[in-house]
Order: structure tokens, then sequence, then C-alpha cells
């Protein structure tokens, strides 16, 4: 992976004025595909009810048509428009990746906060934490599934749960750096209490190694949910979800493979996509690039 | 043994002690996680009055939650992982006849995952720049976007429908021959192992990168050894130290894909034990699986930590 050319501090004022990130993005041209990607991704989901036809509707006496005219992607064993199903999925994979990036992060925050600041809550927080990250992270969504019973909102808590230790985890690290700083001391010896220093001067110089982790717990929360979903313990069946096509195109891989190619090929783009924006992400929050993570907190 | 290896040692399984505490721990919550009272929900909305009752008994929920916290402590300390609802016996027993087709696939998968894995890191950090990296490594970009169960269907698509190379789905167990076994376990191996290659590859490029940057490898070739052998004698063995970590949280990551693929290949493993079991809603069998696989996973941590003492000899001076 090649490293950002990164700006030195002698720029031009004018320079400054074009934003950041598109300033990385036009010398990263496949960080800029990612981008594209995630953003098409994120549109086609937002405008699904514009681009497609109801995904649920179905019409036996159309069943397994090969895609053509009609059906861009062809139907399924229902009759169900593939193409709308796979648009409607995308909306769903969108929705459960940032509600979980929202739920792990908020947790994973506090707990990583938490836990970094107050040392006498470290121990307890971190082994729960640590335990927790024993399970491998499909094997405890499946689990807390079992529990929660299959729904949009319990596969977005069930994810969400199994990536909250691994932001903690990276939070507390960080913590354990910024509060040695001479900024947080001073803060505490003119006697500012605990949670102004935490949210004033603590979080804001956390942020970037929290913002590379949250998109690839994005990635990691499309993926669990495509392959809950999959094994039939995420999303009920008639919500269209890639994974529940696949599970359903997986009976009829030798009448209708475009069953499985087309929400394969969903998947397989976006994830891609996703990956690429992470990697980009990564290189321009990398606390190792000089003067970078400065600037990107003080934008944030 | 050094005191020290020993201390190593000894520190490490200590360590283990809390997290298996918190392991266990939440495999006992899950049964409680889900509203309303757990027998009900097990015996299932239509379920007379006397199976509610019996299930209750069976799973001790009649008692005060601390006792059932400590009694299921005491079991498992005993080895004892308790009856399934549904399958009428031990959840052990249950798990040890379906753990030989998730334990071949998992390990005939790692294997995969080196053998691609590896070579392609090390032909890719000793052409770095070159065409040969780029290919490769986007290839591996490629790789690790793509989801196991999803290259599984595409190879039974390809292999199995169209081409008729190998069985669509099944296993053959082991005691009907070695060879019936493997066949079947190739699809499903390489759709879990090149996945996990992307990555390793990845790992080992990097690692063997940073390696040939440093002044023993210069002195090496400075004083006239041949480029292999500074590579492979010198470099490599050096580069392996995070590419065996990545080979052990690979391990984690392939034995939870497993359970994912056997679903795509109809496998009877523990992945399909423990979906059939969370559809019934037989809660001891997939408290069972899950503490299972998370005890393998620990394991398998402790053993790559200690594998670092042969690997790595400035881990015992620490």
């Amino acid at each position: 992976m090649s490293v950002v050319v990164l700006p030195r501090e002698g720029e031009t004022p004018a320079k400054r004025r074009v934003p950041f990130v598109l300033r990385v993005l036009a010398r990263r041209p496949i960080v800029l595909a990612g981008a594209i990607i995630v953003v098409l991704t994120t549109v086609i989901g937002l405008l699904a009810p514009v681009i497609a036809v109801d995904p649920m509707r179905m019409d036996v006496a159309m069943r397994l048509q090969t895609p053509g005219a009609a059906y861009w992607f062809g139907t399924d064993d229902l009759g169900r428009d593939v193409f709308a199903r796979v648009v409607y999925g995308a909306r769903l994979s969108i929705l459960v990746g940032g509600a979980v990036v929202v739920f792990a992060l908020m947790l994973g925050l506090t707990a990583g906060l938490a836990a970094g600041y107050f040392r006498r809550l470290d121990n307890v927080i971190m082994r729960v934490m640590d335990g927790l990250m024993a399970f491998p992270a499909i094997i405890l969504a499946i689990a807390l599934m079992a529990s929660l019973g299959p729904s949009v909102t319990n596969v977005i808590l069930a994810i969400g749960i199994v990536y909250t230790p691994r932001v903690a985890r990276v939070v507390r690290g960080s913590v354990l750096v910024v509060r040695e700083n001479a900024y947080v001391e001073a803060a505490r010896a003119l006697g500012v209490p605990d949670l102004p220093i935490i949210l004033r001067h603590v979080l804001p110089n956390c942020l970037s190694p929290v913002i590379v982790q949250g998109s690839f717990v994005f990635a990691a929360a499309v993926l669990t949910e495509a392959a809950l979903s999959f094994l039939g313990v995420g999303v009920p069946p008639y919500i269209p979800s890639w994974g529940n096509i696949l599970s359903e195109g997986r009976l009829y891989l030798q009448q209708a493979p475009w069953l499985v190619l087309y929400p394969g090929a969903a998947i397989m783009v976006t994830i891609l996509g996703l990956n690429l924006l992470g990697d980009g992400v990564r290189d321009l929050l990398d606390p190792k690039i000089r003067g970078l993570s400065i600037e990107r907190t003080r934008a944030t | 043994m050094e005191d020290r290896v020993k201390a190593y040692i000894l520190r490490r399984l200590l360590a283990l002690i809390p997290v298996a505490l918190v392991v266990a721990t939440v495999a006992f919550v899950l049964i409680h996680l889900a509203p309303g009272d757990p027998a009900a929900i097990i015996a299932g909305p239509d379920a007379p009055a006397d199976d509610v009752a019996q299930i209750r008994r069976t799973l001790g929920l009649e008692r005060p939650l601390h006792l059932q916290l400590a009694r299921w402590y005491g079991r498992l300390l005993q080895g004892d992982l308790g009856q399934s609802i549904f399958l009428r016996k031990p959840v052990l027993d249950a798990i040890i006849d379906r753990a030989e087709p998730t334990l071949l696939l998992t390990l005939s998968a790692i294997v995969v995952s080196i053998l691609i894995g590896v070579p392609a890191g090390v032909l890719s950090a000793r052409h770095h720049n070159s065409a040969v990296d780029q290919a490769l490594m986007m290839l591996a970009l490629v790789g690790i976007s793509i989801p196991n169960f999803l290259l599984g269907l595409l190879f039974v698509l390809v292999f199995g429908v169209w081409l008729r190379w190998f069985p669509v789905a099944g296993y053959s167990p082991l005691e009907d021959g070695w060879l019936a076994t493997a066949r079947s376990l190739v699809m499903p191996a390489f759709a879990l192992g090149l996945v996990q290659s992307a990555l390793i590859a990845r790992i080992a490029r990097s690692s063997m990168l940073d390696v040939l940057r440093e002044q023993y490898v210069t002195t090496g070739r400075a004083k006239g050894l041949a480029e292999r052998a500074v590579v492979y004698k010198h470099a490599f063995r050096n580069a392996l130290v995070p590419t065996i970590t990545v080979i052990g949280i690979s391990f984690a990551v392939l034995i939870s894909g497993a359970v994912v693929v056997e679903t795509v290949f109809n496998i009877p493993g523990l992945g399909r034990l423990v979906i059939s079991a969370v559809l019934r809603r037989d809660y001891p069998v997939v408290q069972g699986v899950v503490l299972v696989i998370a005890g393998v996973y620990m394991l398998v941590n402790l053993l790559v930590d200690l594998s670092y003492l042969v690997i790595d000899p400035r881990v015992r001076y620490q």
C-alpha cells in the first residue's frame, strides 16, 4: 500500500481551503473508487422505493424468470423481482452497517474512556471485553440471535455487542497515551472535574483510531448480517437482505444461478468499496503521518 | 527449562482464568437474555403447561439466579454441558458426534490458507512494487472482500453444477475411506481457506518488507550470500512472528467460518448443529457449542503465544 504524500507546513493558505479529504482522494484513485462505491450503494439504498418495484410482491406465474428486459436480475421461486430485492438489500445493509457503527462506537467509546481514564475500572471493564472477544465474532452473533430472536433490531444489537469490545480496546489504548499529556494534567491541577476533562481533552484526541475502526466495523457488520441471514438466524426471511436472497438461491443453484450471482456481486462490490475506503481512512488518519491526526481532529 | 520460560507459561495460563470466567458467564446469560420465561420460550408458543414445567425442571430454572449460576460453573468444571432438549442426549455427546467434519474442514482450510498465503506474501515482498506484487495484492484485496459462504456458493455453481468435478454437497466421514472425505472437503476447504490466505498474504508481505530493510539483511547481501539464503534463512524466519500471530487468529476465523460454510455444502458438523439448535431454541446445545468453540479458540491463542518461545528467542528474556 503506498503512503499518502502529505502537505508540509509551508503551505499557502489558498491551497488549505481545498478540503483535506478531497485532496487525499484526488491523489489516491483507488480510495476514490472505494468512496464512489460506498456513496453509490448508500444512494441506491436510500432511493430504493424510487428505483425498484415492491420487493415483496409475489407473482407465481412469473417464478424463476431468467434476467431480461422485464426483470433485470430475473425473479425468484415466488416470482419476486430479484433486482428490487437486491436494491432493498442494499438499503438494509447500509442501515445495519450504520446502526452497528453508531451502537458499537457509543458503547465502545464509553467503556474504553472509562477503562482508560479511571484506573480502578480498567481491570473489570477490560476483562469483560476480553471475555467477549474470546468468542469468534460470528459465533457470538449466532448465540445472541438465538436468545434475541430474528428481527432487524436484534441483528443490529447482536452485531453491535460483538464489535463493541473491539472498539473499546482501541479507545482504551489511546486514552492511556492521551491522559499522560501535560494539558490533561494541567486541567486536573486547575480542578476541572473528570467528566469535562474526558469530554473536552481526552475524547477529541482519541478519535482518529476510532474513526478508522468504525470504517472496518461497518464492513464487518455488513458481512456479518449477510452471513447471519444466509444461515437463517438473521433478519426474517421475507425481508429482502442479500444474505436471505443467497439463502433461497442456494436451493435453486441449478435452475436459477442469478439468485446467487446478483446479490453475491452486490455484497462483493460493497465490501470491496468499504475495504478500499477503510484503507484510505486508515492511511489518512495514521498518527505516524505527520501533522495529520492533529489537523483531522481539529476539523471534527 | 529456564525459570523465565516457566514463569512466562504460568503467566499466560493465569491470564486465561478471568477470560474463561467471563466466557462461562456470557454463555449462561444467553438463556436469560430473551424477555420472558426461558422455559416457555424454549417450549414454544403452543406447548402444554406440563412441558414448560418439565423444561424448567431440567434446566434448573426454578432456582434463584445466583444458585443457577453457581451450579452452572460447578457443572462446567466437571466438563458437564447439560442435556439437549431436542436430541435427548448429553450436549457433549452431540458435540463429539459432530466435531469430525468441522475440525477436518478447519484444519484443511488452514493448510490451504498457509500454502497459498505465505508464498504469495513472500513473492510479493521480494518483487516489491513490481507488476507481480501489485497483481497479487489486488487479488488479495478482492479476496478479503468475498464472504466465505459466497465463494462456497460460487464453487458449487462452477465446479459442482457446471463442471461436475466435485460433489455439490455432503460429507463422507473418515470411516468410509479418507479419499472420499478429502474429495468432499476440497471445495469447502478452498472456499474457507482462500479468503483467509488473502489476509495472510497481506501480513506476510508487510512483515517481509519490514525485515528486508533490516541491517542484518544488508550485511548478509554484502558478505556475498546468495539472495535465496538471505531471503529464506535470515529474513523469512524473522518475518514469521507476525505471520504466526495472524495464522493463530485465522484459526478462530476459520473455525467460525467453518460453521457458516457447512451450511453451503450441507456438511453435518458443529455449524449445522448450532444453527438447528438455534432454530429449535435448544439453548443447552447453543451454549455448549459456543463454549467449546470459545474454549478451543482460547487454547489456540495460548499455543500461539507459547510458540513465540520457539520462534522468537527475545520473548524468553522479557
